[in-house]
């Protein structure tokens, strides 16, 4: 992983709630000054936000509307065909990035609110609460992340929000892992020091002096781990495991139209390329990220 | 390790005292990182057994159904002795599951009893197989391009092999196994597909021609038992190839950071300034402190072939503990997905077992006590 880099976040996409209003002209001549892969990232990104919002308005069909033919080939009124049902894949697919992508958001959101507050509390109150929260969070990551969570979607049947519950309460631990380390070097400083003394509250201390001070690296790592989420969840979904259907999802497209590519077709593999896409665009915004990041410790 | 000992050491004494201290000291460490491992492997148990109870309503009831009555679910408790306090049923289970009895499927019927260890006996051999397979490829290639990449670093040859990788990384595994069965399936239908049909007939015909270059390994890898060797490597060609390209990207990519971080120490700057030949700096004072930072790699990723086998397993239909697993999950066969859940998790805590233990006997500072 790599190590703490205090500093100011200064990406206004991600980064919007450690974002001061002042520092918005610097921000924007940092984005100028971004590398061509970072833009790449950015743009790429953004399109999948608007397809997503706009899906409805974007989509040709429904995202659950069944038509005459299954397996249509490509054509001028289903761009992609249709799939085993006759539903547009096309139409799916443009849904697929609002389903798939929110939930994805979802998860990661829920999981760092849980991995972060109490990586915070045990880095603030040390002692026992520390060694139980840090050993729990051992032994969860003791067992790979997927087989347990199949496990446990055995245990209280697939659906959506045990799914999106699960992956967020197992992937916490990396978030706990993380804001617990950041945390306990930031407790330490003179500035945290000086509030204590001056007889700021507990709740004062953490939003403001501590909480801006570890965000950059949690910025970055929420970018890594929303990554780790999507992945994970389109390959449960792939599994069967996942989001159920007629929700339409990418991991579960590939899965439900996979016998086209026994005969030559390459659509069931476009959802893929699209998960691919998106994660390679967010691992080149992280990168990035935290170049400036870091970069901004050396001229502090 | 031995031979650098006795270049590097004065007296005969001094090396013999040396090592009686020092082989006494790792011995105690090693003794404590075993007993840690058994720990952690007897709280993952607890963890997998205690996870049933967290069963919305009670075990009985979701196999039976909300309609059985109350005597029925009596007979069944007692039945699958579930009637008896937690300890004794965690003793009970956890002591059988040690001599490979993972008690009976929910699927087996009165009359014909499925007992979980023979369901998973066989794929468990298919899974080892594709693994073991898999790991003998990809670690000695990943670990010698993450070395190469780390010494030319920044150079076209790094930023190439970087981009790759990060791309193969971010995919997901299926996307990377059915395009390897698309190439596959190209080899007799490229020209009838639209791209194929759409290109002049003399750019398609070589790039059909090239397809068929590609050996027919089959799509479904049925692999059985009683296949030869050879046939069995055939079968198993794609799978193996998926997780072989997935497992060597992460491996790579880990492997030329840890060297990098390890390049950038002091000593081996030190060895630099005295004036030390590349070969030997590397040689001589990065690799013996190497061993550990590649040993964790490997094992991680070893452990993360564990999870990608899974997914892998699902799209080439291969019969594999993986593939068990899934349709257990979608069946809801608790015991059969528990005791996958500890083969898996057993593994993972093995494998990391064994990649602290290099950690440990490789250590110089280990080995050379002040």
């Amino acid at each position: 992983m790599y190590t703490i880099r205090p500093g100011i976040s200064k990406l206004p996409l991600s980064a919007s709630t450690v974002q001061r209003r002042g520092n918005f002209k610097r921000a924007l001549s940092t984005m100028k000054r971004a590398p061509a892969s970072a833009w790449c990232g950015i743009i790429i990104v953004f399109a999948y936000m608007v397809v997503g919002l706009f899906a409805p308005v974007i989509a040709p069909h429904g995202e659950a509307q069944i038509f005459a033919e299954p397996f249509a080939p490509w054509s001028a009124e289903f761009l992609l065909g249709t799939d085993q049902l006759g539903r547009d894949i096309l139409s799916r697919l443009i849904y697929g990035a609002r389903n798939t992508i929110g939930i994805a958001i979802f998860t990661t959101l829920i999981s760092f609110t849980i991995g972060v507050s109490f990586g915070l509390l045990a880095a603030l109150t040390r002692g026992w609460v520390d060694q139980f929260l840090s050993r729990l969070v051992d032994l969860v990551m003791s067992i790979p992340g997927l087989i347990f969570s199949l496990m446990l979607l055995s245990i209280f049947g697939s659906s959506v929000w045990n799914l999106v519950i699960i992956i967020a309460v197992l992937d916490s631990t990396s978030f706990f892992r993380l804001s617990r380390s950041v945390g306990l070097s930031v407790a330490l400083m003179e500035y945290v020091e000086v509030a204590r003394l001056r007889g700021e509250k507990l709740r004062w201390i953490v939003r403001k002096e501590i909480l801006p001070n570890v965000m950059p690296p949690l910025v970055a790592e929420v970018g890594l781990r929303f990554c780790f989420v999507f992945l994970t969840i389109s390959a449960l979904s792939f599994l069967g495991v996942g989001i159920q259907p007629p929700t339409a999802d990418w991991g579960s497209m590939v899965r439900e139209n996979a016998t086209l590519i026994t005969y030559g077709d390459i659509t069931p593999l476009l959802p893929a390329a699209a998960i691919g896409l998106l994660t390679v665009a967010i691992n080149f915004v992280v990168d990035w990220f935290l170049d400036e990041v870091s970069g901004l410790k050396e001229e502090f | 390790m031995v031979a650098s000992a006795s270049t590097t050491v004065p007296q005969a004494t001094a090396l013999e005292k040396g090592k009686s201290a020092a082989s006494g000291r790792i011995f105690s460490v090693i003794i404590q990182r075993i007993a840690l491992g058994f720990l952690s492997l007897f709280l993952v148990s607890v963890v997998i057994f205690g996870s049933v109870s967290l069963l919305p309503g009670s075990f009985a009831t979701a196999i039976l159904g909300q309609s059985a009555t109350p005597e029925t679910v009596a007979a069944f408790e007692r039945q699958l002795g579930l009637d008896r306090p937690v300890v004794e049923r965690y003793v009970k289970w956890v002591s059988s599951a040690a001599v490979g009895d993972f008690g009976n499927s929910f699927s087996s019927s009165p009359g014909n009893p499925r007992p979980v260890s023979r369901l998973i006996s066989s794929r468990l051999y298919n899974t080892l197989f594709l693994a073991f397979v898999t790991a003998l490829v990809a670690v000695p290639v990943s670990v010698m391009l993450g070395l190469v990449a780390a010494l030319f670093r920044n150079t076209w040859f790094d930023r190439t092999l970087n981009l790759s990788t990060l791309t193969a990384i971010s995919l997901p595994e299926f996307f990377v196994a059915y395009v390897l069965a698309y190439f596959v399936v190209m080899r007799e239908s490229f020209m009838l597909t639209p791209l194929g049909q759409s290109l002049p007939e003399w750019i398609a015909a070589p790039i059909s021609r090239m397809f068929t270059f590609i050996p027919n390994f089959p799509i479904l890898a049925d692999i059985s038992p009683g296949m030869p060797l050879s046939q069995q490597l055939y079968t198993c060609f794609l799978p193996a190839m998926t997780l072989t390209l997935v497992c060597t990207a992460h491996m790579m990519r880990m492997t030329r950071a840890a060297i990098i971080n390890l390049l950038a120490s002091p000593y081996v700057e030190m060895a630099k300034l005295k004036g030390a030949s590349p070969w030997k700096v590397i040689w001589h004072h990065a690799l013996p402190n190497a061993w550990a930072p590649i040993a964790n790699v490997v094992a991680f990723n070893l452990a993360y072939l564990i999870t990608g086998v899974v997914v892998v397993e699902v799209v080439f239909v291969y019969p594999g503990v993986g593939q068990l697993m899934v349709d257990s999950v979608k069946s809801r066969d608790i015991p059969v997905v528990q005791a996958c859940a500890l083969i898996f998790g057993a593994s993972y805590i093995i494998l990391n077992l064994c990649a602290d233990l290099i950690t440990i006997i490789t250590n110089p500072r280990l080995m050379h006590p002040r």
